[in-house]
C-alpha cells in the first residue's frame, strides 16, 4: 500500500499498462509535458513513438485513435478538457461507439479516452462542464467516473484492457486527493458499485467528485442520527443496477448527488431506473442534488451557487427524512 | 507506364465487377427489393480500381458512403456485399450496416462510412497503427470533393503530414456534393492544390484512366511505404447516376445537372476507354474481354441468388455485438 494522489494514480495506471502491452500508446494534447502531471515522464519511459503530442485538433486525433484501434493497437487518447469532446462528437459517437456493432462485430475498438471535467474554480463554462450525460444515450460507449486515487488507478487499468471504447472522466478537483492504493496489478472491474459507507436510513448515490462531499455530509448527518449509506456507482455505463436497488431496498430512501446538470443528466437516468424497477422499495420521493441548469459560471460565488455542495446534500437528505 | 497483361486483366475484371454490381443494385433498388438507399459509383470505377491495384493485401483502405467500388476493388465478395444490401444475416455486417457501412477486416477494408469526411482521421489512425506496430503497410483513404470541405480533411492531412504517416489521400472529385456543384461551395478549382497547405505533394490524376490512377498511386504508395509521408491525389471523375439512386422521384429529372453534361462524361467511360486502348492496341483480345464480362455476370447472378435465399436476421440478434 502506498499513499498516492489522484494524478499519480493516472500516471501509474498508464505506465503499467504501457509496460504490459506494447500495442498500447498515448496520444493527446500536451501529453509529453503533462501540464497537470498525469502523463509527465511517460515520454522518457516509453519514447516518442508511443507518447505523442497531437495538434490541438480533436476531430483529427480522436478519429485517428479510432483508426488506430481498428487497425490493431490500443490507444489511450487524452482530450485535455471534457468539453473539447464537442469538437470530436462525430468521432466518438458516430465512429468509436458504433463501428463494432455496425460491422457485425468485426471491429475491435479498444480505445480509452481520458478527459478532465468538472468545476475547477473559475475555469468558466467551456472548461468546467460535466459532460458524461451527453454520452449516456450513445450505445457502444462505457463511461467511468472515478472518485478517488485507488479507483482511478484500478478503473483506468481495466478501461485500457477493455476492447470497447471507454471514456474515463477525471474530475479536476480531485487531483491532489490522496489515498492508499493496493500494491501490485490493481484492477477494479467496470460495472461494480462501491458502498463507501454502509448505512440503514437513506441511500446517497454520489458520482465522481460528489463522493468525498457525500462522505463528509454523511458524517454530519450521522450526528443528527441519520445513518447514510454512500454508494459510488464508479461507472455509469455499465451501471450496477443490482447494487443500487439492493441499497434502496435496505434504506427505502434515496438521494442522488451529481455535478452534472439536472435535465437529462446521470442523476435523472439513475432516478428513472429506481422509479421503474424499485418503486415499491421507496418510502419517499427520489431526490436529486445536481448542478443548476445554467452554464457553469466564472466568478467564484456564481460557480459555487451553480455546483452542488455538502450543504445542499445535507439539506436535501434532511428534508427527505422529514427533518 | 507499361503494365503487364495480368494486371490489366485483373483491373478490367474489377471495373466490370463494379459496373455490373452497381447497375444491378440500381435496378433492384428501383424495384423496391433493397431497403434503405444506395449511392452508386457508375462512371467512377477507374479511380477505385487503379488505387487498390497499387496496394498489397495487408494495406488498408477507408471508404465513403459511395463505397461499393472501393470495397469491390479491394477484394470484397459480391455475395457478402449483396447479402448485406438485402439486410441478410449472411452479409458482411450481419445486416447491421447496410450499403454505407460495409467492412471486411480480413481484406483491410476498415469500412465505408456514412459521415462525409468520417474516414479521413480513421485512415490517419490506421496509418499510425502501422507505425506503432513497426509494419510498412499503407492506408489509402478515399473521400469526395465534398469531404475536402470538412474540418476532418484539414485535421487529418495536417496530422498525417506532421507525423509522416503512410497514407495516400485519394479525393474522387466527381464534381458534385450531393446535389450541389462543387465549384459553388469550394474555394479552389483543384482539391489537389490544398496539399500545398500541408507541405505534402498534391497531384491531379485523370480519374477515368485506370492505368494512370494505378501509376500515380504506386508512386504515392512507394513514398508512404518509405516513410516519406502522405500524398494527396485528386482523381477527376464523374458519377453518371445521381447522388442517391431513385432521386428523380423526389427532385425530378435534370434538376441540378444537364443531360448534355452527363452524356459528355459517358463518352469518357473508363471501361470503354480501357477496351479501346488495349483491344485496339492488340494487348488484350475481344474474346478475353467477353469472357470476363460473362464470368462477372455469372458471379453476380450467384451473388443475388445467395442474397435472396439467405435468412433475414433473427430479431434476437439486435443486441449482438454491443454491450447493453
Amino acid at each position: 500500500m502506498a499513499l498516492t494522489n489522484f494524478t499519480q494514480a493516472i500516471n501509474q495506471a498508464i505506465a503499467e499498462e504501457m509496460e504490459r502491452d506494447p500495442l498500447t500508446f498515448l496520444m493527446g494534447e500536451d501529453v509529453v509535458l503533462g501540464p497537470f502531471g498525469a502523463t509527465r515522464g511517460l515520454l522518457q519511459k516509453f519514447g516518442p513513438k508511443r507518447v505523442r503530442n497531437t495538434p490541438i485538433s480533436e476531430a483529427g486525433f480522436v478519429g485517428a485513435a479510432v483508426g488506430a484501434a481498428m487497425a490493431g493497437t490500443r490507444p489511450i487518447c487524452e482530450v485535455e478538457f471534457a468539453s473539447f469532446f464537442y469538437c470530436a462528437f462525430d468521432q466518438v459517437c458516430n465512429q468509436a461507439a458504433k463501428l463494432r456493432y455496425m460491422s457485425g462485430g468485426q471491429a475491435r475498438m479498444p480505445i480509452t479516452f481520458r478527459a478532465l471535467f468538472g468545476a475547477l474554480g473559475g475555469a468558466a463554462a467551456q472548461h468546467s462542464e460535466t459532460v458524461y450525460a451527453q454520452f449516456l444515450s450513445v450505445p457502444g460507449l462505457k463511461l467511468v467516473v472515478p472518485s478517488g486515487p485507488a479507483d482511478m488507478k484500478g478503473l483506468l487499468k481495466t478501461a485500457i484492457r477493455d476492447d470497447n471504447p471507454v471514456i474515463v472522466f477525471e474530475h479536476g478537483g480531485l487531483g491532489r486527493l490522496k489515498e492508499e492504493i493496493p500494491d501490485g496489478d490493481y484492477l477494479v472491474p467496470l460495472g461494480k458499485a462501491n458502498i463507501k459507507r454502509p448505512g440503514k436510513n437513506v441511500t446517497l448515490i454520489a458520482i465522481g467528485a460528489m463522493v468525498p462531499k457525500a462522505m463528509k455530509a454523511a458524517e454530519k448527518l450521522a450526528a443528527d442520527g441519520i445513518d447514510t449509506e454512500v454508494l459510488d456507482p464508479r461507472t455509469l455505463i455499465p451501471l450496477d443496477e443490482e447494487a443500487i436497488l439492493t441499497s434502496v431496498g435496505k434504506t427505502n430512501r434515496v438521494v442522488i448527488a451529481d455535478e452534472g446538470h439536472l435535465r437529462g443528466g446521470a442523476a435523472a437516468d439513475i432516478a428513472a431506473l429506481i422509479a421503474e424497477k424499485g418503486f415499491d422499495l421507496l418510502d419517499g420521493p427520489i431526490r436529486r442534488v445536481t448542478a443548476l441548469d445554467v452554464p457553469i459560471p466564472f466568478s467564484p460565488p456564481l460557480e459555487k451557487a451553480a455546483i452542488p455542495d455538502e450543504a445542499r446534500i445535507i439539506a436535501t437528505v434532511r428534508e427527505l427524512m422529514g427533518g | 507506364m507499361d503494365v503487364g497483361k495480368d494486371l490489366l486483366l485483373k483491373m478490367y475484371r474489377s471495373m466490370q465487377r463494379i459496373r455490373q454490381f452497381e447497375t444491378k443494385i440500381r435496378d433492384l433498388f428501383l424495384a423496391n427489393e433493397l431497403p434503405g438507399f444506395v449511392h452508386l459509383s457508375i462512371g467512377e470505377e477507374a479511380s477505385a480500381v487503379g488505387v487498390c491495384a497499387a496496394l498489397r493485401d495487408t494495406d488498408r483502405i477507408t471508404s465513403t458512403h459511395r463505397g461499393h467500388s472501393h470495397l469491390i476493388a479491394k477484394g470484397g465478395t459480391l455475395r457478402q456485399m449483396m447479402a448485406e444490401l438485402y439486410g441478410k444475416r449472411t452479409g458482411y455486417c450481419k445486416g447491421k450496416g447496410g450499403s454505407m457501412h460495409i467492412v471486411d477486416f480480413s481484406l483491410g477494408i476498415l469500412g465505408a462510412n456514412g459521415i462525409v469526411g468520417g474516414g479521413l482521421p480513421i485512415a490517419a489512425g490506421s496509418a499510425l497503427a502501422a507505425v506503432i506496430t513497426g509494419r510498412d503497410d499503407v492506408t489509402a483513404c478515399f473521400f469526395g470533393d465534398g469531404a475536402s470541405n470538412e474540418g476532418t480533411f484539414h485535421e487529418s492531412l495536417n496530422l498525417a503530414a506532421v507525423w509522416k504517416l503512410p497514407v495516400v489521400f485519394v479525393c474522387e472529385n466527381n464534381l458534385y456534393g450531393e446535389f450541389t456543384p462543387m465549384q459553388d461551395v469550394t474555394s479552389v478549382k483543384d482539391i489537389s492544390a490544398r496539399a500545398q497547405g500541408y507541405g505534402i505533394p498534391g497531384q491531379i490524376v485523370d480519374g477515368n484512366d485506370v492505368v494512370e490512377v494505378y501509376a500515380r498511386t504506386s508512386e504515392a504508395v512507394a513514398r508512404a511505404r518509405a516513410g516519406e509521408g502522405p500524398t494527396l491525389l485528386e482523381c477527376k471523375t464523374y458519377r453518371w447516376e445521381g447522388h442517391v439512386a431513385g432521386e428523380q422521384a423526389f427532385i425530378g429529372s435534370n434538376a441540378y445537372r444537364t443531360e448534355a453534361e452527363i452524356n459528355e462524361w459517358k463518352t469518357r467511360c473508363p471501361i470503354l476507354r480501357f477496351e479501346k486502348t488495349f483491344v485496339e492496341g492488340k494487348k488484350i483480345s475481344r474474346a478475353e474481354i467477353d469472357q470476363i464480362i460473362k464470368e462477372t455476370q455469372a458471379e453476380l447472378e450467384e451473388a443475388i441468388s445467395f442474397a435472396r435465399s439467405s435468412p433475414l436476421p433473427n430479431p434476437s440478434e439486435v443486441t449482438d455485438d454491443v454491450f447493453i
